[in-house]
């Protein structure tokens, strides 16, 4: 399998779909020629014109609910918002738009609009363009959240969030994208709702999501060394969300631990440790513990920063702690 | 010029067709207004009684698959589309057989197949749906035109400036119609709207008419133009119609005197009616007697009744069904 990383491996996805249908589009802020500062859409304007990368004016609710109106006439826009934080710009359209739409016609209007954000601190970014806000958007019915952690899942995942009927927010770590990863060759999509085993272990689970997953897996190398066997498992999708593989993980292992960029209080962290706590409670040998990110803006200063997140070094701390091993 | 022009293109079917279309929304809205004051609706509704000339004159400039995106007082807009009265009602009702199962009510009513995208209860929400669906037009290479109804509130909407600016670079088929029934809920217009109207999209460069509100031939003329300006690849308009809601913000607001007066509202009824005044020019124009605008009314009435009817025998949904329709 070649490797690609993690930003080869959304630019493909897209290219893919993009030569696959014809009603696909992409719109958004410097995507065509600058191919998004992040460079994550380079060259695709050369292969599909202008007319299917279209370069936006600084307009975030604009080109949103311009895709919402291309969505529901039979066109599979993807639309591109550059920075996680200006989710909140674009709330009205996603939030009371696009995921009622269907509902509120009783079935007969279909959003298949693809919505591409990013997220994720530590890049020196300052408060508002270091949020991840995926838990705004997950408390939304209507709407389906996808947080890919590795290239080949962000292949996959992405392939299928553009041929999903529903609006679809699929959202990027901004750090994730030099990370390099194995990808299969050729057409391969990943269904929505199943969560994927990246560790497996046997003394604690740790559910991870989007770049915590890499912060978990370097905290099982770590327990390893110290002879705690931990299973690191991502739900890949919060919506829909894969409960029974957290369940079933927690059960096994009679620990849990949850891992989310998120602001811990009211997150997806707290959602993902209520899960497990309801369904697994009598498997559990200690309380489910969360880890999100403090509940502070996030500070521009890289000292102050660094605090802010969870690390490896957190996140062995909290597994040996309920294992017992402080 | 041009409003001659188009009323010697009106012919003598279309210009009764017009007449039975408004009488048949006020019809209509009385009968809500009515279901609303006998507890037998739930929820409130949004009475569009006084401002006919505009859905019905639009929207007979229109193709049936033409899109048009409509409000909070959208009832109009959906019967000048093509909707059937009685799925409306049960609509209205929250009945399994309404457009949209019950699940949508008077302020979401969608009819895809007549090309009505649905009304919206976010004001001005739907500019940017309307202008994706012009965007949808031109890039499928269909010559569908969309139209996009709003009230004079939405001129407070920042959605708007942004897919104005997006239409006119982008020269979609998209025609903005400014319905500007004076008041902002409780609000006139003038304490909310600085400058003039008209100067806002024509600072997009969009071509920018107004046209009376109550005169439902001028506002099909017009609106004809701009239908075959926009398919014929001239790009986005915007039609500023001046009317008047004879009734309350919604259907509970019956003591209006602290924003407006008796007298005002007395002299939109008895001068600017747009029925009154199309009414009269038939018979001027000898398309129409007096008896023949009676029949009208009658067979509206009776399809009114009819439909009621057929609403309110309707069964509500299941309970079941609350969780179907989340997600496609």
């Amino acid at each position: 399998m070649p490797e690609l990383t993690f930003a080869q491996a959304v630019n493909q996805a897209l290219a893919e779909e993009l030569r696959r249908d014809d009603t696909v589009f992409v719109i958004g802020e410097d995507v065509a020629e600058a191919g998004t500062p992040f460079k994550v859409l380079a060259g695709l304007v050369d292969e599909f014109g202008p007319e299917r990368v279209l370069d936006s004016p600084i307009s975030e609710p604009g080109i949103t609910g311009l895709g919402v109106g291309a969505a529901v006439t039979g066109m599979r826009p993807v639309v591109d918002i550059m920075f996680g934080d200006f989710l909140t710009l674009v709330m009205d359209q996603l939030a009371n738009q696009a995921a009622k739409t269907h509902y509120m016609s009783g079935g007969k209007l279909k959003v298949p609009l693809t919505l591409r954000t990013t997220m994720g601190a530590t890049r020196r970014s300052a408060a508002q363009h270091s949020q991840s806000l995926h838990a705004w958007v997950a408390h939304v019915p209507g709407l389906k959240v996808v947080l890919p952690s590795t290239p080949a899942d962000a292949k996959g995942l992405l392939k299928t969030a553009i041929r999903d009927d529903n609006p679809v927010v699929f959202i990027e770590d901004k750090m994730d994208y030099a990370v390099k990863g194995e990808v299969p060759d050729g057409e391969y999509t990943i269904p929505f709702g199943v969560a994927d085993v990246k560790r497996e272990g046997e003394d604690v689970t740790i559910v991870a999501t989007s770049s915590m997953v890499r912060v978990a897996l370097a905290a099982a190398e770590q327990l390893e060394t110290e002879g705690i066997s931990a299973e690191v498992i991502d739900p890949r999708t919060l919506v829909p969300l894969d409960r029974d593989a957290l369940i079933a993980s927690a059960e096994k292992t009679g620990r849990a631990i949850v891992v989310d960029e998120g602001h811990q209080s009211y997150g997806a962290s707290a959602e993902l440790a209520a899960v497990i706590a309801e369904r697994a409670f009598y498997s559990l040998d200690a309380p489910v513990r969360r880890l999100g990110a403090m509940d502070v803006p996030v500070p521009f200063s890289p000292p102050l920063e660094d605090e802010t997140v969870p690390t490896p070094e957190t996140v062995a701390a909290a597994a040996r702690q309920l294992c017992g091993r402080t | 010029m041009s409003l001659t022009a188009s009323r010697t293109e009106l012919g003598a079917d279309l210009a009764l067709e017009m007449y039975r279309r408004m009488t048949l929304i006020r019809l209509f809205e009385e009968q809500a207004n009515e279901l609303y004051r006998s507890a037998k609706m739930p929820g409130l509704t949004h009475l569009y009684i006084g401002e006919e000339a505009i859905a019905v004159g639009v929207c007979s400039a229109l193709r049936r698959e033409d899109w048009i995106t409509s409000t909070h007082r959208g009832h109009g807009h959906c019967l000048a589309k093509g909707a059937e009265v009685g799925r409306m009602f049960a609509e209205l009702l929250g009945k399994e057989a309404g457009y949209c199962r019950g699940k949508g009510g008077s302020m979401h009513i969608a009819d895809h197949e007549n090309g009505n995208l649905g009304a919206n209860a976010i004001v001005g929400g739907s500019t940017g749906i309307a202008t994706g669906a012009a965007f949808s037009a031109k890039r499928r290479g269909t010559d569908q035109v969309a139209v996009c109804f709003f009230g004079e509130g939405a001129l407070g909407q920042g959605l708007l400036y942004e897919v104005m600016n997006i239409a006119s670079l982008w020269t979609l088929p998209v025609i903005y119609v400014c319905e500007n029934n004076q008041y902002n809920e409780y609000t006139h217009y003038l304490e909310a709207t600085a400058g003039e109207i008209l100067a806002r999209p024509r600072a997009f460069g969009i071509e920018a008419r107004e046209v009376d509100g109550q005169d439902v031939r001028a506002v099909y003329g017009q609106t004809a133009e701009l239908v075959e300006r926009a398919r014929g690849g001239g790009g986005p308009a915007f039609l500023l119609c001046n009317t008047y809601r004879y009734h309350g913000h919604h259907v509970g607001d019956v003591d209006r005197a602290y924003y407006r007066t008796k007298e005002e509202e007395d002299l939109w009824r008895s001068e600017r009616d747009p029925l009154a005044l199309h009414g009269t020019w038939l018979e001027e124009q000898r398309l129409a007697t007096p008896e023949t605008l009676k029949n009208t009314e009658l067979e509206a009435r009776a399809e009114i009744g009819a439909g009621l009817a057929f609403a309110l025998e309707a069964p509500f949904p299941d309970p079941s069904e609350v969780t179907e329709d989340v997600y496609a």
